[in-house]
């Protein structure tokens, strides 16, 4: 494994998926964390004579209905959106790869009770469950990382358990344990870093399908609310003035889509890099 | 399963920090607290969780949803009744014209894999993926309804079409629905022509289409007949699987374009922390999802003679 390091980097890295995935996330990314020398004006700075301004030089993409700079708060949004799907995935994977681990490691009981609730889990129309969680909680940024976290883990959970069902078989895990290895650490250290490309490309693509929930969420005004602004909400302002300000829609979405484009790129170049299987 | 299911629905309500007295209360400070005792009582929330779960397994085992909590206080059944067909109706037709699109598309860039039309549809896939639906919607909205004034931006019939003739009531539905459908069904478009290509991939690098072809069957005959027949097997799956996602994705259309269907039903409901209306589509639609899966392995049985039923 470890004398293909370099090559398996260099096949990641010429991939022409991976590359055009790179340099949109990274490009999102910069923006989002140099948020506040990139933004012209304060996201927040409220300017009653320029409502509803059309894009020009002094506001590249307009302004909104109590005059706020659109262009910062959409670079201020980057990072509310990568946030929340950062630590959503992260939630996600977490809990998947542990409910993973333990059904196909244990394999009995453990399994069927844990597979089945993966299976009701999958049942809910997920967009649903989220709704009813996320309007019943108070939607603050922190519910709705958790709350996308929790109902996103299933297929990782069923991706790692798979893994865990052929590779515990293995004979350097028999090894492993006639050395006297504990359970913990050959799930740790034997198991799991076997299983970890599958995982990393199923957390990519779910940090796009997360910035989407998010963005939807804050559409349908429940999700990041105003004042902290997120691409969901200024296009649910845009909505409100469809009429006069085709900017406040167009630009939002084109962000949200450019954010889901480049890490699914990204998930899939991952996905032909780290299995030549599936080519 | 189905308990599984009636647990989840349950627990996610009881996270609820409000309840309808206390959102009566926040409405007006003048109801005293025996009041709020009383309603509590009369929805039975003053009973332990456990009992309350009970009582609304026992009603769930005859098909009684409840009452709504909203004042005119109808049946959760009776309006899911009237919301159901609206999503159903969109979600057929919308199928319909996916699975007519997708797998020509799909066909024909699996037959020329790399060429232009692959690769052209390729870069659309990957855009329909990543387009919000929603902000499809809104510039559809802005520039079929708002700029070109051609078609109608929300709700299913004209004002007053109640008295028309049926032809001219299905005409004025046909013009309402064109948008949210359309829209809806882009990103299942993605996925469905994605995914038929994949297969078709496989399909004809088999042995059989390499003998089809040997034994001079024509071109068109080999992708429809030996290849399309196999590669569309796994389809009848992924539409079985694909169910949680229309009906979850119908919210948001429908609430966008004033449907009144599932998604804004439960929509209404969530803002209106109506219990047994939330309660209730959430396990209607986690039940529908098993369904579609058990139609789909039906299906499946069905066309593909290699599937016995054991």
């Amino acid at each position: 494994m470890y004398c293909g390091t370099v090559q398996l980097m260099k096949r990641i890295l010429t991939n022409p998926l991976v590359l055009a995935g790179l340099i949109l996330t990274s490009i999102l990314g910069l923006l989002a964390l140099f948020a506040p020398w990139v933004a012209p004006y304060s996201p927040a700075e409220i300017n009653l004579i320029d409502q509803l301004l059309p894009p020009s030089t002094m506001h590249l993409l307009g302004t909104d209905s109590l005059g706020r700079d659109v262009f910062s708060r959409m670079v201020y949004g980057a990072r509310v959106s990568l946030l929340v799907g950062f630590v959503a995935v992260g939630i996600a994977t977490l809990v998947g790869v542990v409910c993973g681990a333990f059904a196909g490691f244990y394999g009995g009981w453990v399994d069927r009770l844990l597979m089945r609730f993966v299976d009701v889990m999958l049942a809910f129309p997920a967009f649903f469950l989220i709704l009813a969680v996320i309007a019943f909680l108070d939607p603050s940024i922190i519910n709705i990382m958790v709350v996308i976290g929790l109902t996103s883990w299933m297929g990782t959970a069923r991706l790692v358990r798979a893994e865990f069902l052929r590779l515990k078989t293995l004979d350097y895990v028999a090894a492993a344990r006639l050395a006297g290895t504990t359970d913990i650490n050959i799930m740790l250290r034997h198991l799991l870093p076997n299983a970890l490309a599958p995982v990393l490309v199923t957390a990519t693509l779910g940090i796009a399908g997360a910035v989407l929930v998010e963005s939807g969420l804050s559409f349908l005004g429940i999700g990041v609310q105003p004042p902290t602004p997120s691409w969901g909400n200024i296009l649910l302002e845009g909505k409100a003035n469809i009429e006069i300000a085709w900017w406040l829609s167009l630009f939002p979405g084109l962000a949200i889509l450019l954010a889901v484009l480049g890490f699914n790129l990204l998930g899939e170049g991952l996905r032909d890099a780290l299995d030549p299987r599936l080519r | 399963m189905i308990i599984g299911i009636t647990l989840v629905s349950f627990l996610v309500m009881q996270l609820a920090p409000g309840d309808p007295g206390s959102v009566a209360a926040d409405l007006n400070p003048k109801v005293s607290p025996e009041m709020i005792q009383k309603m509590r009582a009369h929805y039975g929330l003053d009973q332990p969780v456990y009992i309350q779960y009970f009582t609304w397994l026992k009603k769930l085992a005859v098909l009684d949803f409840g009452k709504s909590f909203q004042p005119d206080g109808g049946a959760v059944l009776d309006k899911v009744a009237k919301a159901l067909p609206v999503t159903l109706v969109m979600n057929v037709i919308g199928l319909f014209v996916v699975l007519l699109l997708a797998i020509p598309i799909g066909v024909a860039a699996a037959r020329w894999q790399n060429g232009v039309f692959d690769r052209t549809s390729t870069i659309l896939v990957f855009l329909g993926f990543a387009a919000p639906s929603f902000w499809l919607g809104l510039m559809a909205m802005m520039y079929f309804g708002v700029y070109l004034g051609w078609l109608p931006i929300s709700g299913i019939s004209s004002y007053g079409a109640e008295t028309w003739p049926w032809w001219q009531r299905v005409g004025d539905w046909a013009i309402h629905l064109t948008l949210p459908i359309t829209i809806g069904i882009i990103g299942s478009l993605a996925g469905m022509s994605r995914y038929m290509r994949t297969t078709m991939l496989e399909t004809i690098r088999q042995d059989y289409i390499t003998t089809a072809r040997a034994k001079g069957c024509g071109e068109f005959r080999v992708l429809t007949r030996h290849a399309l027949a196999n590669a569309l097997l796994p389809v009848i799956t992924i539409l079985g699987l694909s169910l949680p996602g229309l009906i979850g994705g119908s919210v948001i259309m429908e609430s966008m374009f004033a449907i009144p269907g599932m998604g804004k039903l439960f929509y209404d409901g969530v803002m209106m922390r109506d219990y047994p209306l939330i309660m209730g589509i959430l396990t209607l639609g986690a039940v529908l999802t098993l369904l579609g899966n058990l139609l789909a392995d039906i299906g499946y049985a069905l066309v593909d003679p290699r599937i016995r039923y054991a």
